[in-house]
């Protein structure tokens, strides 16, 4: 494995990590409200099909991205009605949720375009273009550190830098304002949020309308940034890995930022091998896609460093008559 | 007290549930430039229509009674076991290894013997994440989402690899003669009813069986008593002398097992050999069918032969239309939602009007 190679994964862990990220932190929002949300899947697919659709149709990739965004609203929305004002099961909506992803953009693909469930292949200003970092051609003769710059770190689209950003704002937002520290309490203690007098479902209402923003932009990276287009199905799994990178990361930011690099740094090892040779043993490619799972369980377990949800997590919040 | 009577829980609240998402559905399909009555009118002849569509639709609902029966049992625990999907793939693995090692020389030998293969396979899939929810508090939703991932990579692993009949395609070689399951066509032809050609066989009878043991399973025994005693309330079950360990673990094998058990009807009685994805979201349908046969093995024999009608109705639908198959998808999605997710949208306004209608005659008691 050359230094080249090294520089080459890295770089498409950045890209695979983005998508990860920007669904992970959607779910911190969520899940740290008390509101837990195993739907991220079917929001990333709505938003990637609506950007690339309504990219395709426009020419726009930012029209698309505002498309992809407003579809998994919407779907949050519906998670939010059932599970916030009718107190129903939340991980039952979640279900619910991603097989009317799955069916309903495979449905409109077909119908809008007829090119057997995906959207055209975008060109141009329908997809995100890539943003060199500052001095990346300039730094990029300096050993080892100005590659890493010019090639892995900078070249990438405006998405994932804002995926990037969006973990010190998660962290901000959730840990120093006024905002945050509520949206906190009203995960583990609605009672007592209550009883200071906020409104526990406007504020998870909150926690839902953001999870949905992000989601979005995770699904609007996808199709227009990482793929040229929607096909059926194209989220992969992604959601739920994203899921279990939010338990491996404890439903803490900065974990998150790590959990969700590892989980994109095995994609992207899996990916360009089809068995890794370590010398001593060959790990096969099935199992480096499925070690995420494997972890997340062993966290899961407890026996390295135990997972603590939020307590009232998956509870709907009814107030005493 | 109860708020609503008995048949209004059972019959009206899912008929109401089934209707919303089936006028949902009907607007989506009006969206889409097709006319709903008309759709309807094809998917009902495609699944019941001839005996074809229902050997179609017999056979998707085996499935689905499998899958559906070991959602329930879950349920009636309080779990919800989401690795439905994972449980039937390891199933269908436990299936194939019974059917592969032996050369079978009838069926009747090979049956038996591929039950218990693929119900200790699904109920050993299902038995870590059980422990982990029981001995260390992981929540099994979780584990066993994650669970899924695992079988499939597990599967994909082994079909590219140990299992792997020579040749492109990651499958195993076919399974021996003996190991065949007579399919419906053939056993109706023995007492002569002409049926057509369809992958419906014997393990409809098995599911048949499994829904009757189920019943007799939460109902009459001791066992259901405590898995059904543990759903309503832990610590009241506790209390009782209840090990929630046991009953944790106990509900999560008969619902792993109950799962791997799809594997007889998909894998042994049609595919007649392992591929790689032979359960094709049936694990996942089986949620909806528990919602809407509310838990109960009749109700989940009803959900799951409407179900396989769905499907079967669906598949005709995008043979003669431009709808494509996964009409079927949102249709199940709706009714999860409905059912499951939305219920308290129906149940509240309903019990409000019930208790409404009821308390009206008490105080002028008939002056006739």
């Amino acid at each position: 494995m050359s230094f080249l190679d090294i520089i080459q994964i890295l770089d498409s862990t950045i890209r695979l990590a983005t998508p990860l990220l920007l669904a992970c932190l959607a779910g911190l929002f969520s899940e740290r409200s008390g509101v837990v949300d195993i739907g991220l899947e079917g929001k990333m697919l709505v938003a990637a099909f609506f950007s690339a659709a309504v990219a395709a149709i426009t020419g726009s990739v930012w029209i698309g991205l505002l498309a992809g965004i407003a579809a998994a609203v919407v779907f949050s929305l519906i998670h939010g009605l059932a599970s916030i004002t009718f107190r129903g099961d939340q991980l039952i909506s979640g279900v619910a949720i991603n097989f009317l992803a799955a069916g309903m953009t495979v449905l409109i693909a077909q119908d809008w375009f007829q090119q057997g469930s995906r959207t055209p292949a975008l060109t141009g200003d329908a997809r995100f273009g890539t943003i060199d970092l500052p001095f990346a051609d300039a730094l990029s003769g300096v050993p080892f550190l100005g590659p890493l710059y010019a090639d892995a770190l900078s070249g990438h689209t405006i998405l994932v830098y804002v995926g990037f950003l969006a973990v010190p704002a998660t962290w901000y937002v959730l840990f120093r304002t006024r905002f945050g520290l509520r949206l906190r309490a009203v995960g583990e203690n609605p009672g007592a949020v209550d009883t200071a007098g906020v409104s526990v479902v406007r504020l998870r209402y909150a926690a839902v309308l953001i999870c949905g923003l992000l989601t979005g932009l995770a699904g609007a990276y996808l199709a227009t940034g990482l793929a040229a287009g929607f096909t059926k199905d194209m989220t992969a799994g992604r959601g739920f890995i994203a899921l279990a990178a939010l338990i491996f990361a404890k439903w803490r930011p900065w974990y998150a930022l790590f959990a969700c690099l590892l989980f994109g740094f095995l994609q992207a090892v899996s990916n360009r091998y089809s068995t890794l040779d370590l010398g001593i043993i060959e790990i096969p490619n099935a199992f480096v896609l499925a070690l995420p799972y494997i972890l997340t369980v062993v966290i899961l377990a407890g026996f390295v460093g135990r997972a603590i949800p939020p307590r009232a997590g998956g509870q709907p919040y009814v107030k005493e008559r | 007290m109860d708020k609503l009577p008995k048949w209004a829980d059972v019959a009206l609240i899912p008929a109401i549930n089934l209707a919303l998402a089936l006028i949902v559905s009907g607007i989506v399909v009006t969206f889409i430039g097709q006319d709903p009555f008309e759709a309807l009118v094809i998917m009902v002849n495609g699944a019941v229509g001839s005996t074809y569509g229902w050997g179609y639709t017999l056979y998707y609902a085996t499935n689905f009674v499998f899958t559906g029966l070991a959602v329930a049992v879950a349920f009636h625990a309080k779990l919800f076991n989401i690795g439905g999907e994972g449980q039937a793939q390891l199933g269908s693995l436990g299936v194939a290894l019974v059917c592969l090692s032996v050369p079978w020389p009838h069926w009747t030998l090979a049956l038996p013997a591929a039950v218990v293969g693929g119900a200790l396979f699904g109920a050993a899939w299902a038995a870590i994440p059980a422990y982990l929810q029981a001995k260390r508090g992981s929540h099994i939703v979780i584990t066993t989402i994650m669970f899924n991932f695992i079988a499939s990579a597990l599967l994909v692993y082994l079909l590219i690899g140990a299992l792997k009949a020579p040749g492109m395609a990651p499958e195993t070689v076919r399974f021996p003669e003996g190991a065949r399951l007579p399919s419906a066509q053939e056993v109706l032809a023995v007492i002569g009813i002409p049926f057509s050609r369809t992958p419906l066989n014997v393990s409809f009878l098995v599911g048949l069986l499994a829904c009757f043991g189920v019943w007799l399973l939460m109902w009459r025994t001791r066992l259901g008593y405590e898995i059904r005693a543990f759903g309503h309330s832990e610590p009241a079950a506790r209390y009782a002398g209840i090990s929630p360990v046991k009953i944790t673990m106990l509900a999560m094998l008969i619902s792993g097992g109950l799962a791997g058990l799809m594997a007889v009807n998909a894998v042994m009685g049609e595919q007649e050999r392992l591929i790689q994805d032979n359960v094709l979201g049936a694990g996942f349908v089986g949620i909806a069918v528990a919602l809407m046969g509310r838990s109960h093995p009749v109700g989940v024999l009803i959900a799951a032969i409407l179900f396989g009608a769905l499907y079967q109705g669906g598949a005709e639908l995008e043979f003669e239309t431009s709808v494509p198959r996964e009409m079927v998808v949102v249709i199940q999605a709706l009714v999860i939602l409905f059912t499951g997710a939305l219920d308290g949208m129906v149940r509240g306004p309903l019990e409000k009007s019930f208790l409404r209608f009821s308390r009206k005659p008490k105080p002028g008691v008939p002056a006739e």
